[in-house]
């Protein structure tokens, strides 16, 4: 019977989003192959059939055997749902019964062909709307797919068998699934298997094989199948691994990483590395994990420097870490990087250490998922006897401490022995042997263990200075001793070693990050030259210089330095690449020079004088270095980029003013030029002229070139001003003074308007420039001129208020026009436009310029009940004293 | 009376003319010099009272001239220069210049300043200077008795603004540098020191001149120095009194 009405999807979903205990949907898992034949539905079924196997309720929904009896044979032993019959134009066929399958109650339906179309009639068309019916309904379903059912691959393969099928799945529950299960066969076997009648009955054979099962349509189908699955599963891998933070790794795309330690021998393991990442078409990372004594040997530090640049040049990354494990810290960077291939060299190993598993070993316990490859070293790799180690030779001296410590401990031993019991100064010795360890290492640990229990034999027991021992109990002490002495002592010299490693990490890590914070802040080259200086000289412990290009690209130094070759820089500028001392190129220069190459462009080079003490080949210095570089490459590239647009917003801001000045001033500057020439064309023929008129044509020509003259003046300060810079020859002067000297200058202008000056007699002396002063006052006074009426009056009057000197000029004229005072003073502006005064702004402009240039400020005010008044604010201080007047002459 | 000699050395043809004819209308002799050459050659032909110096010559500074000339030729010079900056002026006047003028400028301040140095170097030539009493405006120094009058009123100056009035009278008119007239007034060790000057001319002003703030006769030329304009050497004590 069929459920007429079901509920509204859109309800039910609110249910369910709001339902915090809504049940849980059901799993899909698909298998997923590229044809039929292929072994889906056998591979389906034997899946069921496990967890059948493993209790849980299993049923078939619907699975079509084509007659396959290795298939049929699996259905048995799983029960079936009934099959809905449905009456097709009079064809009657069997359909899966969605609703018989809800009903059922199954946790887990077999559910063949997801891309079958249901039978006219049923609930829904496709097969794959009943399976996702299940799924809400929190039933598990597998389910089997072909390639070609695809949404987006039936176009393709469509196009590459010539068949069309109708049948088709959206992608959405391919990648929703939340599992897909490759079912894969070769070509040849499923042929073989289509032959041998295990694929369709026998009579359709030959045809399926000339139409859909060529070998070509074959290889096709399973590549877009594998290459399918490939995308899906590194989406799953990725989605993952970020959201459940895996450890392990899950071998997707092949990495290979080669394990190297710092041997020449090593070089082997390099170059088998590259011939297999060739081979295997992946990325390769060659891994060198340095151990603390390493760091100290310089040996060791040469071979690691040419294992970096061998593996640079086969084309693999190169990388340092520092464990004191070294299985654990391979396998914590494989995983990091995800790298599931590693090779190693497995070298000859003394017959002592035997006991101890190797480190291939030691990979493979804790790591199974890592694929290991072993390659023979061993020729080269030194054997490592104990006395022929090559201990820094400071541990001699820490022998020597650890032996006095040592003796020490026996004596101060010897002294609470009349106090404490025996077993209480075997604890001294082994706090003893702790602090030793810790202090001055591994080796000096182990001697004091030795030590320890020698001392402690020959001086606490019984009989006392003899190394010989009557109660034999006391052999087992001194083995306990000195195993848990070793022991011990080895712990805490491995945490040294530990927490030196990470210091120094730290330190690295933070300098990096100190001078990436730096740079950042850097907005000019000077500030990056600083960075350098400061940050970076300290960090790697030597002097280095920055190289900039000028304007032709070649290089400057920002400062001198005797190592710099500027050949050698200007080549490595020029080709991107390092040079210099410990590279391949050019390597007798002095100085080891490193390109600075921004994302856009190179953008100067690094000049590192190199030093004794601290190799800058050493692997990690150098990738440090590296990322330096590449900072303040950036900081670099940033700030060209700054100058670029500041230089542009300057010559816009150039050009406007240009154009601006060239219209105003050639209006200004033609209107006396056209009044002189034609003064002066008039005065040639004098006939008919009154000589008071000539007299009269005569001043006109005198005032006319006396208002050019100005405007020459303004022109041309205000020019240099700008060219220069204002350049202020400060002095200490009276300010009325220099009111005099502009009053004298343009009293000629000024008449016959009254002028009233106000200078109170204690007015004391003010540092300004007088000259440019001076002009200021006079362009003030010109436009008193020029703008007020003959009967106006115009006061000056000078004061001080504070560490303030004010000079205000103040008439009655007419005013300013407008409310826009402050615009007034921005160059070319002029109050009236278009009178027949000339004057352009220009001068109140300069008069703005150069009383900024002093550090004050100048401004106008409307002046009841009218005029205005110029305020010319000075910053104030009081002159040097001046001597008291001595004796009468 | 014998007309006045000037010599123009000056390469801009409009300028020597329109001097020159200035010049002739006062009742002066003038002879143009376009060159630095010429005017070595005419100053020794000629003779001329005073001599009008333009300072951008085509074969050389004006400097070089002035500089050559006070060694053996007494006769004041004036310098024209289009120059603006003040260093050029004062190092036109330590060369030997007694004034200079400032292009453009002006012909009726061109005439008042040739024959203010013409009147100056007469006295000097004609041994006047013996007279001890000077006056300017309304104003008369006695330099023997330290006695100032201004308008018949005595006024009181201290010994340095006294020191410093003598200094500009004996100038004569003519520009003095700050330097000069801080080692005049105070001595060398004080040549760095311009404000001395400042204050002194302040107080100078308030007591000699009608409007401190409008001087007409203690004049400030920026930058440079300063002049006493309008100085004139009274011939007879009996006479004024």
């Amino acid at each position: 019977m069929m459920i007429e009405e079901r509920p509204d999807p859109d309800a039910l979903l609110s249910v369910v989003g709001e339902d915090p205990h809504r049940p849980r949907r059901g799993l899909l898992k698909i298998f997923f192959g590229a044809c039929a034949g292929v072994g889906k539905t056998y591979a389906m079924l034997k899946a069921a059939h496990q967890q059948h196997a493993a209790g849980v309720s299993v049923a078939i929904g619907i699975v079509e055997t084509h007659g396959r009896p290795d298939t049929l044979a699996l259905t048995h032993g799983l029960p079936a749902l009934e099959r809905r019959e449905s009456c097709q134009s009079g064809i009657v066929t069997t359909e899966f019964d969605l609703d018989g399958a809800l009903r059922a109650g199954y946790q887990l339906l077999v559910v063949d062909e997801l891309a079958h179309s249901n039978a006219f009639g049923s609930r829904h068309a496709k097969r794959w709307q009943d399976v996702e019916e299940l799924l809400d309904a929190g039933i598990d379903v597998y389910t089997a797919l072909n390639v070609q059912h695809l949404d987006s691959l039936n176009d393709v393969v469509g196009g590459i068998v010539g068949v069309r099928v109708r049948e088709t799945v959206p992608d959405r529950l391919f990648d929703q699934a939340a599992d897909v299960i490759l079912v894969d066969l070769p070509p040849d076997d499923l042929l073989e298997r289509l032959e041998s009648g295990k694929v369709y009955l026998a009579p359709s054979v030959a045809q399926a094989r000339q139409h859909f099962f060529r070998r070509g349509n074959l290889i096709a189908l399973r590549e877009l199948a594998l290459r399918r699955m490939a995308d899906r599963v590194n989406a799953d891998v990725r989605g993952y691994r970020i959201s459940h933070a895996i450890r392990t790794v899950w071998p997707t795309r092949e990495l290979l990483m080669v394990c190297v330690s710092a041997h020449d021998s090593q070089e082997v393991l390099i170059r088998e590395g590259a011939r297999l990442a060739q081979q295997w078409q992946t990325a390769w990372i060659v891994l060198h994990v340095g151990q603390p004594q390493e760091s100290e040997q310089p040996q060791a530090q040469e071979a690691l420097a040419r294992l970096a640049v061998s593996a640079q040049h086969a084309g693999a990354e190169f990388a340092h870490i520092s464990g004191q494990d070294r299985a654990q810290a391979i396998l914590a960077y494989a995983r990091q990087r995800n790298a599931s291939k590693l090779i190693l060299g497995n070298a000859r190993r003394p017959v002592a250490w035997s006991f101890r598993p190797g480190l291939a070993e030691r990979i493979a316990r804790t790591g199974p998922e890592m694929g290991l490859m072993l390659l023979r070293t061993d020729s080269a790799h030194p054997r490592r006897h104990f006395w022929t180690l090559n201990w820094p030779k400071r541990q001699g001296g820490a022998l020597v401490v650890a032996s006095a410590i040592c003796i020490l401990t026996t004596l101060v031993a010897a002294q609470l022995l009349s106090v404490f019991d025996l077993s209480n100064v075997i604890m001294l010795f082994l706090i003893t042997v702790v602090f030793i360890a810790l202090r001055l290492g591994r080796l000096a640990g182990v001697w004091a263990s030795v030590l320890s229990v020698a001392f402690f034999d020959f001086f606490f027991v019984e009989p006392r200075l003899s190394f010989s021992v009557t109660d034999t109990q006391y052999v087992f002490t001194f083995g306990v001793m000195l195993v848990v002495a070793l022991i011990i002592g080895q712990l805490a010299a491995r945490l040294q070693a530990e927490v030196r490693i990470a210091r120094e990490g730290e330190r690295r890590a933070s300098a990096l990050a100190q001078v990436t914070r730096e740079l950042a802040g850097s907005l000019t080259l000077e500030q990056v030259v600083a960075v350098c200086k400061n940050a970076l000289e300290p960090l790697f412990e030597t002097s280095m210089v920055l190289l900039v290009p000028d304007g032709q690209q070649r290089l400057v130094a920002t400062r001198p330095a005797g190592y710099v070759q500027l050949s050698v820089a200007q080549w490595v500028f020029d080709h991107g690449e390092q040079a210099g001392h410990g590279t391949q190129t050019l390597n007798g220069a002095a100085a080891l020079y490193l390109p600075l190459k921004g994302p856009m462009a190179p953008r100067g080079v690094l000049v590192i004088q190199p030093t004794q003490n601290r190799s800058l080949d050493a692997p990690d210095q150098r990738r440090l270095l590296d990322a330096c570089c590449f900072t303040i490459a950036q900081a670099l590239e940033r700030i060209h980029y700054v100058e670029i647009a500041q230089d542009t917003v300057l010559r816009m801001e150039g050009e406007k003013m240009r154009n601006t000045l060239l219209s105003a001033v050639s209006h200004d500057l033609r209107t006396p030029l056209t009044a002189i020439r034609g003064l002066a064309e008039t005065l040639e023929h004098p006939q008919g002229l009154s000589e008071i008129e000539r007299c009269d044509l005569a001043r006109s020509i005198r005032i006319e070139s006396d208002e050019l003259r100005r405007l020459v003046a303004n022109l041309l300060d205000l020019a240099r001003m700008q060219s220069e810079g204002v350049q202020l020859n400060k002095e200490w002067h009276a300010l009325g003074d220099i009111v005099g000297i502009a009053l004298a200058r343009c009293a000629a202008g000024l008449q016959p308007r009254t002028i009233v000056t106000d200078f109170p007699a204690d007015l004391p002396l003010v540092e300004v420039d007088a000259v440019l002063l001076e002009r200021v006052v006079a362009n003030l006074l010109d436009n008193a001129a020029k703008y007020t009426p003959a009967d106006a009056t115009v006061t000056i009057r000078g004061l001080r208020s504070g560490e303030a000197m004010y000079l205000l000029i103040a008439d009655d004229g007419p005013g300013l026009p407008g409310d826009d005072l402050e615009r007034l003073f921005d160059v070319f502006t002029r109050g009236r436009k278009e009178s027949s005064v000339t004057g352009v702004g220009l001068g109140l402009g300069l008069c703005r310029t150069i009383v900024a240039a002093h550090g004050g400020a100048i401004s106008a005010k409307p002046r009841t009940p009218h005029g205005v008044i110029f305020e010319i604010r000075l910053p104030w201080r009081a002159a040097p004293e001046l001597e008291q007047e001595g004796k009468p002459s | 009376m014998n007309k006045m000699r000037i010599l123009l050395v000056e390469d801009e043809p409009n300028i020597r003319r329109f001097v020159r004819i200035a010049l002739e209308q006062d009742g002066m002799q003038v002879w143009e010099a376009p060159s630095l050459t010429q005017a070595r050659v005419d100053t020794a032909t000629r003779q001329p009272d005073l001599i009008v110096v333009d300072l951008g010559l085509p074969d050389g500074d004006g400097k070089d001239l002035i500089r050559d000339l006070r060694g053996w030729m007494p006769a004041p010079i004036l310098v024209l220069s289009a120059r603006e900056q003040e260093d050029e002026k004062v190092a036109a006047l330590n060369a030997g210049a007694d004034d200079y003028l400032v292009k453009p400028f002006g012909v009726p301040e061109l005439l008042a300043r040739i024959r203010a140095l013409l009147r100056r170097a007469q006295r000097m030539s004609g041994g006047q200077t013996a007279s001890s009493q000077v006056c300017f405006g309304n104003v008369r120094v006695d330099l023997s008795t330290h006695e100032v009058l201004r308008s018949g009123q005595a006024v009181h100056l201290t010994p340095i603004e006294f020191r410093l009035l003598s200094a500009l009278i004996r100038g004569q008119g003519k520009v003095l540098t700050h330097r000069y007239l801080l080692q005049e007034t105070w001595g060398a060790a004080y040549s760095d020191r311009p404000h001395y000057l400042r204050i002194y001319m302040m107080q100078l002003r308030q007591k000699l001149e009608d409007d401190a703030s409008q001087p007409q006769h203690l004049l400030t030329e920026l930058q440079v120095g300063y002049r006493l304009s309008g100085v004139s050497v009274v011939q007879d004590d009996t006479r004024e009194a």
